[in-house]
């Protein structure tokens, strides 16, 4: 893998088509998209555009049914099920609308997964997880299950378990959607300080505008296809 | 080992769901095991009784001797000489002759098995000493069941017809000296056992026996020409396949327990796929592949099962070591079971039955675990992301 002289992402010509009994539907069409490291980057559009289906291409959760998505060097549609695992494992980070924590785990156990899964110390686990829940303020909840937080909180510790093992890359899947403005701005915040602290690349797929006043760029996708691309100024923090 | 952590913390995480679970089985295990080593006891104890009082140390049976087919016994008796009659008088071995007869108790006709003991024996532990009493015409002993069924009593006389060598019938009255009670029904419900020389007499059979009882703690069993040897393999075959038909019998109880239980795991396992979609998806996004995640809710169902066995052994191992210890009562309508049976069985456990049982139990909670979690091979993140099972 080599990642120093190409960009984090590079889509080219990505088509994704679903069956939908005889006939496709046609998801994603003819995306040729670059991010580079350390980007703080929206995809933004209307429910059904391709957001999610993009993210989850990059992030090698599904592959392209044409085209080339190459990410952190790796060719998404060349990936085995193990290598795409290997890849999210080490180097991407996911942080989804619903949080997604696990349950019957708590904070500091939700956190520590990923940091498990790479088969860190329990030494190094500790220091890490204390260092994310840090970042997200929630050092106070170590103990707590995801039922007994807010939405903002579990947002947090999701965000936590995205980041506590410093990935390349965080893909955010409306990362807001479910949380007051207060709550949104705070997360937001959160992020865009780990971006500059950490060198994180960002990418989200949202129709927030309060996430979008964050952007430094935003890429919106119409019916599956790019409609725009444009650098921003970030509004917020 | 991080599959093993994960799901012991998902199990132990599940709450209510788990223990309910785990109590079942492990009330499974702990059912498996008593009743097996009840069975076992009672094989035991079946087995020692019937050697003791009836094989000894094994048998030479003369050749036409078939003790299920009664017309045999005609036939069955031949002379104790040679190297039998060495064994006889070296106090390896006890002859003891059989013939059929006919009693008349209270009025009543019965057929019998009139038996031929020497008085003297001491390879049997069996009270034949009482025939020595002398002052009687015809000594005779019987058992409780043979007491019972004739209303016989110590001291009653009892008339006793038999047919001899000669097929001639001929009749006598004996007196009961005394009724011995045993575990082991087959020398006593419809016997009488008489001195043996004085037996031979009056069938005018002198010297023939219809079968030998060797000394028990013999290395190698005399060779006896004429006489067929069997060996407490061949004498206990019917006692041990009576106790495995009963045994089978017996198991239909836990069987359905343990089915019941692995129902609720299989049940579960069905019903956490279902629920925990999402947290699949979410797994596999942070790097978990399909096979760990087989391998992860595999271990959480196998989990039960060792969950279960460890609770078991918590209130299962002071129960059965009481269990083996105090033994369990029997009520008296035992005797109608078809083989020896004490007033008070006595389980036996053994390292290898716990062993055996426990991980046959672990194996199939196992295999119950895994199967519903062949679904997940199929199962694309994406799907699984967004709740679906594909």
């Amino acid at each position: 893998m080599n990642t120093t002289t190409q960009p984090l992402i590079e889509l080219n010509n990505v088509v994704k088509r679903y069956p939908m009994g005889t006939t496709f539907f046609t998801a994603l069409e003819e995306i040729d998209l670059t991010v580079e490291k350390g980007e703080f980057t929206g995809i933004v559009g209307p429910s059904g555009s391709g957001k999610t289906t993009l993210l989850n291409i990059i992030g090698s959760l599904d592959s392209p049914t044409e085209g080339s998505a190459r990410v952190l060097g790796n060719f998404i549609e060349k990936l085995s099920h193990k290598a795409a695992a290997s890849l999210r494992n080490h180097h991407l980070g996911f942080i989804f609308q619903t949080y997604n924590l696990l349950p019957v785990y708590t904070v500091y156990e939700n956190v520590e997964f990923p940091l498990l899964l790479l088969g860190l110390s329990a030494d190094e686990r500790k220091k890490m997880v204390m260092d994310a829940l840090e970042w997200v303020g929630l050092t106070d909840k170590i103990k707590s299950r995801p039922a007994q937080l807010s939405g903002g909180e579990s947002q947090r510790v999701a965000i936590a378990r995205a980041v506590v093992k410093k990935p390349e890359l965080v893909l955010a899947d409306e990362p807001t959607a479910n949380l007051d403005a207060e709550n949104s701005h705070h997360i937001l915040k959160a992020m865009v300080r780990l971006n500059q602290e950490l060198g994180t690349t960002y990418l989200f797929s949202t129709h927030d505008e309060k996430v979008i006043q964050y952007l430094r760029r935003k890429i919106t996708l119409l019916d599956g296809k790019i409609a725009t691309d444009e650098v921003m100024t970030p509004q917020g923090g | 080992m991080l599959l093993f952590k994960l799901a012991f913390r998902n199990v132990i995480g599940a709450g209510l769901r788990t223990w309910l679970n785990v109590i079942v089985l492990s009330l499974s295990f702990v059912t498996i095991i008593a009743m097996q080593g009840l069975y076992k006891g009672m094989q035991y104890q079946a087995e020692d009784a019937m050697m003791q009082v009836e094989y000894a140390g094994g048998q030479y049976w003369h050749p036409a001797y078939d003790p299920y087919d009664p017309f045999t016994l005609e036939d069955s008796h031949q002379p104790v000489s040679g190297a039998a009659q060495r064994a006889v008088a070296a106090g390896d071995a006890i002859p003891i002759l059989f013939t059929q007869a006919t009693i008349y108790p209270q009025g009543r006709v019965s057929s019998a098995l009139l038996k031929g003991i020497p008085p003297e024996q001491e390879i049997m532990e069996f009270p034949s000493e009482q025939l020595l009493q002398s002052d009687h015409a015809l000594p005779a002993i019987v058992g409780t069941r043979m007491a019972k069924s004739n209303r016989l009593a110590v001291g009653d006389y009892l008339t006793v017809r038999w047919r001899d060598a000669n097929g001639t019938f001929d009749a006598q009255d004996v007196q009961i000296v005394h009724v011995f009670s045993t575990i082991v029904s087959s020398v006593d419900a419809g016997q009488i056992w008489v001195p043996l020389e004085r037996l031979q007499s009056m069938l005018k059979m002198p010297n023939e026996a219809t079968l030998l009882t060797l000394r028990q703690g013999l290395t190698d069993p005399p060779v006896l020409p004429g006489w067929d040897y069997k060996g407490l393999d061949i004498l206990m075959a019917d006692l041990r396949e009576m106790v495995t038909s009963k045994q089978v019998g017996g198991s239909i109880m836990y069987l359905l327990l343990l089915f019941l239980a692995l129902l609720a795991i299989f049940d579960t396992q069905v019903l956490s796929i279902w629920r925990r979609k999402k947290e699949m998806g979410t797994l596999m996004a942070m790097g978990l592949t399909r096979r760990q995640l087989i391998g992860l809710f595999t271990i959480e169902g196998g989990m039960y099962g060792v969950l279960a066995a460890l609770l078991g052994a918590l209130y299962g191992t002071p129960l059965i070591v009481w269990f083996a210890t105090h033994g369990w009562e029997m009520p008296e309508m035992v005797d109608d079971f078809g083989f020896a049976i004490a007033s008070k069985l006595v389980p036996s456990y053994s390292f290898f039955l716990v062993l055996g049982s426990t991980l046959l139990v672990l194996a199939t909670v196992t295999i119950v675990s895994y199967l519903p979690t062949r679904r997940i091979a199929k199962l694309e993140p994406t799907d699984a992301l967004r709740g679906k099972l594909t």
